[in-house]
């Protein structure tokens, strides 16, 4: 996970720049942290104005894929004086290894904070190694 | 309902995209005038702010606050919003990434000079802060009769 390979979003955010497409495609890139421990690996993920039901979390083949879109409540006719996020689109990809249970992802929101947990096989689980005294 | 809104609030970021962007063709990218206020980009956390006649939205894009640490004033026409999202780093784990922001924030946003300070809501939803002030009936557009 920590190879710059597995994270694929800054390829793809250049690729549809270079295809000129409208700048209203364009994503946002949720800074993420991401840790392991012994049964697993936990990415969290920052998407305010993202709620449950504008979440998509995909596992395709080795590749797990989080996007989702913001809602901001915005009165009509309201002019931007101000914008440091200039998109309402989150998406971001990793390249998962085959020691994780993909199929065993869980995943919960609380106020914009994704929390994606995904669990190691239980066979590469470390087992700690009794030594025997004779 | 929601496309509708989706595309309203696009078509502002639109718009203002192609206005920064042709200021700096023509002034270069520093030499126009930054507000005394102005933070670099990338400061924490992102905030978006818009008017209407009637009042001043604020706009700031904090996942994962607890609503209790927050501080928010308004002196006049200063708005200050400070607080803390940190000690959520654990230290029995390995780190691969760590992009999250974990410390105290504050930041000073300078809102038109018409808004009252007496009319100020704010709410948390999904992560995003959301402040709106109304601003002075006086400095609404009123149609002048002519006699």
């Amino acid at each position: 996970m920590e190879n710059s390979n597995a994270d694929k979003s800054e390829i793809t955010a250049r690729k549809s720049s270079e295809a000129g497409r409208p700048e209203s495609e364009m994503t946002l890139r949720p800074p993420v942290d991401i840790f392991e421990d012994a049964d697993g690996i936990t990415l969290m993920a920052d998407m305010p104005g993202v709620s449950s039901d504008r979440l998509n979390i995909e596992v395709d083949k080795d590749t797990l894929l989080v996007e989702g879109d913001a809602r901001i409540d915005m009165p009509e006719g309201m002019d931007a004086v101000h914008a440091d996020v200039r998109a309402t689109r989150y998406r971001r990809s990793f390249v998962l290894s085959s020691e994780l249970e993909a199929e065993k992802i869980d995943a919960s929101l609380r106020d914009g904070v994704l929390n994606v947990r995904i669990p190691k096989r239980p066979e590469v689980r470390p087992r700690k190694i009794e030594v025997r005294v004779e | 309902m929601f496309a509708y809104r989706t595309n309203f609030s696009d078509s502002l970021l639109d718009q203002f995209r192609r206005m920064e962007g042709e200021l700096g063709e023509l002034f270069g990218r520093d030499s126009w005038p930054a507000g005394i206020r102005s933070v670099a980009q990338g400061t924490y956390p992102p905030v978006n702010l818009g008017t209407t006649p009637e009042q001043v939205d604020v706009y700031l894009f904090a996942a994962g606050l607890d609503p209790k640490s927050l501080d928010i004033s308004l002196q006049q026409n200063l708005l200050t919003i400070s607080g803390e999202r940190n000690g959520s780093a654990r230290e029995d784990v390995n780190y691969y990434r760590k992009e999250r922001f974990d410390d105290s924030f504050r930041r000073l946003i300078t809102l038109p000079d018409d808004v009252d300070p007496e009319q100020v809501e704010a709410r948390y939803r999904d992560g995003i802060l959301q402040i709106s002030v109304k601003r002075r009936e006086a400095s609404r557009p009123r149609q002048i009769e002519v006699k």
